[in-house]
């Protein structure tokens, strides 16, 4: 298959000229955070470096991290880096796990940020003769301005749906030939099941693509989205942080995702000693956003577990690749002592013919954990024998005992009874009170 | 000669029968026979009605889970031993039943059984070969 590029020379550059790409940008931006960010500088002298200590990329170990309580004790300025009259743009996390976080944008940033973007929906096969849907929430969310910008960028034709209204998503889809889809995984995978409910099939739409991210998704997910769309479903990459989506992005191996590592330099450290791991390594994502002017984090741990590969990659961009994040270090739910991860469950309910809409409840009992599983029932699978039904939660239990050590009360409920934002769904509810 | 059961799947919560039943209602489905099976969470909805594709059509559109089962339905007198009677010709057929429930013609003297059975026409034939009355989906709508 011949391969596209947004920008070539870049995506296909040489390690030794990334390298020193790379350490270009960051002397510099070490100075321009310690010149204008007083927070920053504080942590640098605590830590007895200067921006004379840093001279090429291989001293970025030197910096010290910033986490999430940083961002929320310099609510909401502490990290800028510009006067807010350079700023063009502000964006915010879904504050989803606790106080939200505002980054600011210039104009540069801006445009870096839907480069990146641009590389993705290239990547994902995208020319200016396609039609791109962007189904990802617009407003404060990174995702809609994001892939929005980039398909400006590529020159396809936008619809700028926002998310929701699945029934103007499908109309607008056929009627206008949308053939590329940007949204979450949930979301495509509703979409997906409102189509199978009006008997449209795959081969009727006219998509040909997908770049879905936001949220974590497994293999089965993507098989199921790229089987009830009929398309190719890319996976993409990127936190409010460090700009939005773009940080990473899949090309057509679907083998993991190239990091835009000429702007977000990437780093897997041991998430308890903060020490830097060698490549192939599992560990905690750190990013370094290398020539971002407005909001530039150094070294921002993002609590994404994950590896980052340099094998070569049959598309051609020598972009260094991090595989899709294996959870969340704050997303693991230890039940009973036993490391759970949301998307192992995802896993078994695609497995065994479930559509993967389920929600987790935790709770303590008397000192003892308490792990239910809801999930919805499917027309394939509805009887109206009740040892049937009985039969099926005590195999799906079993299923999830297989993959996770523990098993969880199984209950099968209504379809479409468990709560979609139509953005993300709140997967796990947790109401021990763990101190 | 199997009748039309629809089931219908619904949460254990309070309430949750209303929607289903006033769906029926305002669509002039009438009931002839239900019966509920429910767990601690969810309960099973099984429904005689006099317009089964209609019923079932209306309450898809709803986003209720339906599934239609071929049920036997047979005629019974109204006096004690009778339901012993059929049964046990169920029994000596070694036709194994999953369920059933009961119910009476507005006009008649007669009981009218829904048997849930393995193999329907094994239960059909023993049935009519031991002389009871077998009722259709024809039946339903003029009882």
């Amino acid at each position: 298959m011949a391969q596209n590029y947004y920008q070539k020379e870049t995506e296909t550059m040489s390690r030794e000229e990334m390298r020193k790409l790379q350490s270009e940008k960051l002397v510099k931006q070490v100075r321009h955070v310690y010149e204008n960010v007083p927070y920053y500088k504080n942590l640098m002298d605590e830590k007895g470096v200067t921006p004379d200590d840093i001279k090429s990329i291989d001293d970025l170990h030197k910096l010290p991290f910033l986490s999430k309580a940083d961002l929320r004790e310099a609510y909401p300025y502490g990290l800028l880096a510009k006067p807010l009259s350079e700023c063009v743009r502000i964006h915010s996390t879904s504050g989803t796990t606790g106080r939200r976080v505002v980054a600011f944008y210039t104009q540069h940033d801006v445009d870096l940020w839907e480069d990146c973007c641009a590389r993705a929906i290239v990547a994902a096969g995208g020319t200016k003769d396609d039609v791109c849907q962007v189904a990802y929430g617009y407003g404060l969310f990174t995702g809609g301005a994001g892939l929005h910008g980039g398909s400006h960028k590529v020159g396809c034709l936008t619809l700028p749906m926002s998310s929701g209204n699945t029934e103007r998503q499908v109309q607008f889809m056929n009627d206008l030939g949308a053939t590329i889809l940007c949204c979450t995984p949930s979301y495509a995978a509703y979409i997906g099941e409102s189509l199978k409910e009006q008997s449209i099939g795959p081969d009727e739409i006219p998509l040909k693509a997908g770049i879905f991210g936001a949220e974590p998704w497994t293999e089965e997910m993507r098989k199921n989205i790229e089987q009830t769309l009929g398309i190719k479903a890319y996976d993409i990459y990127g936190l409010t942080e460090t700009s939005g989506p773009g940080v990473a992005f899949e090309c057509s191996e679907q083998t993991g995702m190239h990091v835009n590592e000429d702007h977000f330099y990437a780093e897997i450290i041991d998430p308890d000693t903060g020490e830097v791991l060698p490549e192939g390594s599992r560990g905690e994502l750190v990013f370094t956003a290398l020539d971002k002017e407005a909001f530039p984090l150094l070294r921002y741990r993002t609590r994404d577990i994950c590896v980052l590969s340099r094998k070569q990659c049959s598309c051609g961009r020598t972009l260094v690749k991090m595989a899709k994040p294996m959870g969340r270090t704050d997303d693991m739910l230890i039940i009973r002592g036993v490391n759970v991860f949301p998307s192992q469950i995802e896993t078994v309910l695609l497995n065994e013919g479930y559509e993967p809409n389920y929600q987790i409840i935790v709770d303590r009992v008397k000192n003892n954990d308490t792990f239910e599983v809801n999930v919805e029932m499917t027309a394939d699978k509805f009887t109206d024998k009740v040892g049937e039904i009985l039969a099926m939660e005590k195999s799906l239990s079993l299923a999830m005992k297989t993959m996770l050590g523990i098993n969880p009360a199984v209950r099968l409920v209504a379809p479409k009874s468990i709560v979609r934002s139509e953005g993300k769904a709140v997967r796990v509810i947790d109401k021990r009170k763990l101190v | 000669m199997a009748i039309q059961q629809l089931t219908v799947f619904v949460e254990n919560t309070p309430g949750a029968i209303i929607p289903v039943t006033e769906t029926l209602a305002n669509n002039n489905i009438n009931l002839r026979a239900l019966s509920l099976a429910e767990t601690e969470d969810f309960g099973i909805l099984r429904l005689i009605v006099t317009d089964t594709a209609r019923a079932e059509q209306v309450l898809k559109a709803e986003g209720y889970l339906t599934r239609i089962a071929e049920v036997v339905g047979v005629k019974i007198g109204d006096a004690p031993g009778k339901l012993s009677d059929a049964l046990k010709v169920l029994a000596e057929s070694k036709v194994s039943l999953e369920y059933l429930y009961s119910f009476f013609a507005r006009t008649e003297r007669h009981a009218y059984v829904v048997l849930r059975v393995e193999d329907n026409a094994a239960a059909q034939a023993a049935l009519t070969n031991a002389g009871l009355h077998l009722i259709t989906d024809a039946d339903i709508q003029k009882l």
